[in-house]
């Protein structure tokens, strides 16, 4: 557990020690998810090589980079997908809350409460819209009439969807719009009481107008909720993320504050990237 | 006009001709059966058992036949579901795509599918000799459940497939087990599922070939699984070979039954999973 510690601190201070040094008093980030010494496998692709990276709570963190350069495949590791395809080979930890989510020991279903995921495009589970926000809570448990009503209404009203389906809650939520069927897919995530939320291409299947008022509920969740983003567009990346980790052909080729990692990047690669000399 | 015009214009004609024929070949067996069929279709075709003349034209209908059909194909349809729901879902959700195991069951249903019903009435026969079983309800619904069980799956197996994989991995993300996974997955299949059962019960309730030796026949309603059973099948089957004429019509209209049983199912099937996928869903 010591080497842990004193290896999160070094990365802490490798990747994002401009916010440290601003203001060491008041902000230094916590970081409860720490990937160290990650490769990934698939058949005889190689495809994340050696991901170090510690993501710091409570605030927006979004991976950038290119078609194929693992960014999905990073963030599948986080909640354990890759359990499901038995060809992925997995080397490294990746370190939540302290404890390594690939330890034998450790109870996939555990991890992947703590990781509500965020699809590309909603996919609502065959239900109404109650059951589809309940259907988690239920699973794991929570089974008074009650207790669910309030649960249900609670992320209704917190990703803005209660007052545009209130009298139709028990209608199927496949009637919805694919705006709303996304924020649905997030209250239905929340509702599980994740620590942190995963978002791959959330906004890509979306019209400017639900992007915009998902893009919003992404920065009222950084209050509560450690929030990783997977985006193709450097634009939402600048306006929404604190953070930024640029990947390309599988490794992490850049990761600082967003306001750095836009204004003053160090690496040629990521300068190109930015400007646009390749994508 | 050019040559691809033509093109356009013949193979466009060959396919609505295509089409023409079998909507003609259904209306002429629909046709036949009903034109011939319909005359004899009294009340007592449906009400009554046959009675000690039924067979040289004398009083009585094929109750039993009905019933014996309505109870052979949903013992063997409970039975079949047992098996093939659960042998679909842990191919497709529990082994991975390239799964040996997988490709061996798949392969297996594959080969299930294209054996004869005779066969199966053959080997329920044997089984049953073997057993020691007589000619029975029991018997009828095992052979029956044999036959329709590689419809099932081969119908199940093609709709899993076909469902995108945001499903099961927007489930698994919440921190479903694999079961609680599946059951989402069987009400979001629903309407495939009730195509699977239509398909498997129409081969079903229409086979003469498999109840042959393993049902039996009757004049009576089985009320007991050890007790020989009658089929539609082969009560049309018996009346069609008497020499008597109106026992031969009587056939058709037996015809008639069985084709209007299958139209309810599945009419009923239809409306009620439209039904409940509307509301539910």
């Amino acid at each position: 557990m010591n080497t842990t510690d004193n290896s999160l601190e070094a990365m802490q201070e490798i990747l994002f020690d401009g916010i440290v040094q601003e203001n060491e008093e008041d902000r230094k980030p916590v970081y409860s998810i720490s990937i160290q010494g990650l490769n990934v496998y698939m058949q005889d692709q190689h495809i994340l090589k050696d991901i170090n990276l510690a993501i710091p709570d409570k605030s927006i963190t979004c991976i950038i980079g290119p078609s194929g350069c693992g960014k999905t495949t990073l963030m599948k590791t986080l909640n354990r997908m890759h359990d499901e395809t038995p060809e992925v080979k997995i080397e490294g930890s990746v370190i939540v809350d302290n404890e390594n989510i690939y330890n034998p020991k450790v109870n996939v279903i555990d991890t992947r409460k703590k990781m509500g995921l965020l699809a590309q495009r909603p996919c609502p589970l065959p239900m109404s819209i109650y059951e589809n926000v309940a259907y988690g809570p239920r699973i794991h448990g929570l089974k008074k009439r009650k207790a669910l009503n309030q649960t249900v209404i609670q992320y209704l009203q917190y990703v803005g969807l209660w007052s545009e389906v209130r009298g139709r809650i028990r209608t199927p939520a496949t009637r919805l719009s694919v705006g709303q069927q996304q924020r649905l897919c997030l209250a239905r995530g929340l509702a599980v009481e994740p620590q942190f939320i995963l978002g791959d291409e959330a906004t890509s299947a979306l019209d400017p107008i639900s992007t915009k008022k998902i893009e919003e509920l992404f920065i009222k969740l950084k209050e509560k909720y450690t929030v990783i983003l997977v985006t193709h567009t450097l634009r939402q990346a600048r306006r929404i993320a604190d953070y930024v980790v640029f990947m390309y052909l599988g490794k992490i080729v850049e990761a600082a504050p967003t306001e750095e990692f836009f204004n003053r990047p160090k690496k040629q690669l990521t300068r190109d990237y930015l400007t646009g000399s390749f994508s | 006009m050019k040559l691809k015009n033509y093109e356009e214009i013949f193979f466009k004609g060959l396919m609505i001709t295509s089409a023409s024929i079998i909507i003609a070949v259904l209306l002429f067996i629909l046709g036949t059966v009903i034109y011939k069929g319909f005359p004899s279709l009294t009340w007592d075709m449906v009400t009554k058992l046959p009675g000690g003349g039924f067979y040289l034209g004398k009083e009585g209908g094929v109750l039993n036949a009905i019933i014996g059909s309505v109870y052979i194909v949903a013992g063997s349809l409970v039975l079949s579901m047992f098996l093939s729901i659960p042998v679909v879902m842990f191919i497709n959700f529990y082994l991975s795509k390239n799964s040996l195991f997988a490709n061996i069951t798949r392969f297996s249903f594959d080969i299930l599918f294209g054996i004869p019903s005779i066969v199966y009435g053959a080997f329920g026969f044997a089984l049953m000799v073997y057993m020691g079983i007589r000619a029975s309800l029991l018997g009828g619904i095992i052979t029956v459940a044999m036959l329709i069980m590689p419809i099932m799956m081969r119908s199940l197996d093609e709709v899993v497939r076909l469902l995108p994989r945001d499903l099961p991995d927007a489930l698994l993300s919440l921190g479903a087990t694999k079961f609680e996974m599946v059951k989402v997955i069987i009400r979001q299949i629903l309407p495939g599922l009730i195509t699977a059962i239509l398909l498997a019960v129409g081969r079903g309730i229409g086979d003469a070939a498999t109840v042959l030796f393993t049902a039996g026949y009757t004049d009576n309603i089985p009320v007991s699984l050890s007790q020989p059973a009658a089929t539609l099948p082969l009560s049309i089957f018996f009346q069609l070979g008497s020499p008597v004429e109106e026992v031969q019509n009587r056939a058709y209209a037996s015809a008639v039954i069985l084709t209007v049983i299958i139209l309810l199912l599945s009419f009923s099937a239809r409306y009620f999973s439209s039904k409940y996928s509307k509301n539910k869903i």
